[in-house]
């Protein structure tokens, strides 16, 4: 109880904190991200509809403009409604939930592979090294959105075509996260190649540890703090990936539409006049990724302020 | 199939890369000039947004406010062409130039904010050297210490950033031409991969590939013309 009381107090006191408390832009994008991650983590208590259940729809509330009583029902919604009479909050909230979760685990995914890659490519050298390397250089030639494009399409081609829609979100976290593991990979190599030079990793190999021990509770703590600086800015460029890819209509399927979808959606209504369709979608994907992006600045600057 | 909707794709990828260099490098140059200014901290911060802006975004928020609100200019396809042999080109007319504005300023920004931010660092690195100081002391004009001394300085760098941005140019017009509905080759893969249409995939990457390859050459050529110690082979000499 007292250990985590201090870890508390010394976290209040730390640089970290208080470089975090001087940043008005940190403190606002901060709390954009808290509340929207809880926005879609508990959208099904949140939301005020859910747009899946097709029960719940009326076509007559069609076409209502935000915050303004349906010409037939009466109705009011905050944000209006789509083409099918589907509030456009809900909407949202649950789209939010399909871009966030596919922007983490694509991160998360894309982690871990670059990681261990680096981490062994860095520890091995040799043909490991040059080999994992190799294939990083030929994959930052191409942009990240067309590899995953590629990577989409190839498992469509793979997949029958029954099982496409059901494992879209799946393919799609894997394409993105193929794409993204580069730029991990480069810098944990890196920091290991000179963490094992150093005596904590000589005296472990004298006792005796095997080199997958040395790597996994050695080395890989100490090289773990830049991977959290690049996890963030990866995070901003999944969700863009997410929804680019969705918006061109090869990634979530309707079933499971996120903001890229909803996009793609208003697109269609926005030469007949229902803007609302359109911008709200685009100003929840903007604030988020934009919130992502200063949050992703600033760590870098404060961790690692070489890097500036 | 691919030769008949190349042009339509290079042309686009061509004017917004041009615009992105020409505006970029001159906001940047400006940016890193008036350091404190107000337009400058304006335009850094707007830069953010930039970059954070999805591709599609841009485009569809510009068809938005310059097609559907203001009704100025067209929001998808080329306007009308002129062939030229086999080359088909929207840039002699006037309706396939108002057309190739909304696309190419959506492909553009992203590029021209990277290059722009490049370019500002760039400049202040180089501001700060003695050389600049030695100039402004012989009394040169301003714009001769800025234009001639600092930014031939900086560009070794932005070439290289702005080669490999071109490749990313080429593999934005996927998306670009979705929005706008360019028959170009994006449309074409995009499509492909929808319908899941193998060869047209394949030969579509083959030619990303070798339009990288010839963007890269072109790069390494442009360091000999930039950059005379390059040229000079003093690089080497010094190494052996």
């Amino acid at each position: 109880m007292s250990g985590e009381k201090s870890l508390m107090s010394r976290f209040g006191e730390s640089d970290f904190f208080y470089s975090f408390k001087r940043s008005p832009v940190t403190l606002v994008s901060f709390a954009v991200v808290l509340l929207l991650i809880l926005l879609a983590v508990f959208a099904d208590l949140v939301a005020p509809t859910n747009p899946f259940d097709v029960g719940s729809l009326n076509l007559m509330n069609g076409f209502t403009p935000p915050m303004q009583p349906n010409a037939f029902t009466g109705e009011v919604f905050f944000l209006g409604t789509d083409d099918q009479g589907r509030d456009l909050l809900s909407a949202i909230i649950f789209g939010l939930r399909v871009s966030l979760f596919v922007g983490l685990t694509a991160v998360v995914f894309a982690m871990v592979l670059g990681v261990s890659l680096g981490l062994w490519a860095g520890y091995r050298g040799g043909w490991v090294d040059s080999l994992i390397m190799r294939a990083a250089d030929i994959q930052v030639t191409f942009p990240s959105i067309l590899i995953a494009m590629l990577i989409f399409g190839i498992a469509r081609g793979l997949l029958p075509p029954s099982m496409r829609d059901e494992l879209a979100i799946s393919v799609l976290i894997i394409s993105i996260g193929l794409s993204e593991w580069v730029p991990f990979a480069r810098t944990v190599r890196g920091t290991t190649l000179v963490e094992k030079e150093k005596e904590y990793v000589q005296a472990a190999r004298l006792i005796g540890l095997g080199s997958g021990q040395i790597m996994l509770r050695h080395i890989l703590p100490n090289v773990l703090s830049p991977v959290l600086v690049i996890a963030t800015i990866t995070l901003a460029l999944a969700i863009i990936a997410e929804a680019t890819l969705s918006f061109l209509g090869v990634g979530a399927p309707p079933t499971e539409p996120s903001l890229g979808t909803l996009i793609r959606i208003g697109q269609d209504f926005l030469f007949s006049g229902e803007w609302w369709i359109l911008i709200f979608p685009a100003a929840t994907l903007l604030a988020l990724a934009l919130s992502v992006n200063l949050l992703g600045d600033w760590l870098r600057d404060t961790l690692n302020p070489r890097l500036k | 199939m691919i030769l008949e909707r190349l042009p339509a794709t290079l042309e686009l990828a061509l004017v917004s890369a041009i615009l992105a260099m020409l505006v970029g490098t001159l906001l940047g140059i400006y940016t890193a000039i008036r350091r404190d200014g107000f337009l400058a901290n304006f335009i850094m911060s707007s830069s953010l947004i930039g970059v954070s802006l999805p591709t599609f975004l841009i485009g569809v928020l510009l068809i938005w406010l310059f097609s559907v609100e203001l009704g100025w200019l067209p929001s998808f396809g080329r306007g009308e062409t002129v062939q030229v042999g086999f080359w088909s080109t929207g840039l002699l007319t006037v309706s396939g130039l108002k057309s190739l504005v909304l696309p190419a300023i959506t492909l553009g920004l992203y590029q021209m904010t990277l290059i722009m931010r490049l370019v500002r660092a760039e400049m202040l690195e180089i501001l700060r050297q003695d050389f600049i100081r030695f100039a402004r002391a012989r009394g040169l004009s301003e714009r001769v210490v800025y234009f001639g001394h600092a930014l031939k300085n900086t560009l070794v760098p932005v070439i290289t950033v702005a080669g490999l941005q071109l490749g990313a140019i080429v593999a934005f017009a996927i998306i670009t031409e979705t929005v706008f509905q360019w028959p170009g080759v994006g449309l074409m893969f995009i499509n492909a991969v929808f319908f899941v249409d193998i060869p047209v995939m394949s030969a579509y990457l083959l030619l990303v590939g070798t339009l990288f390859v010839v963007i890269n050459l072109i790069v390494d050529l442009l360091y000999l013309a930039i950059d005379p110690r390059i040229r000079d082979g003093q690089l080497k000499r010094q190494n052996s």
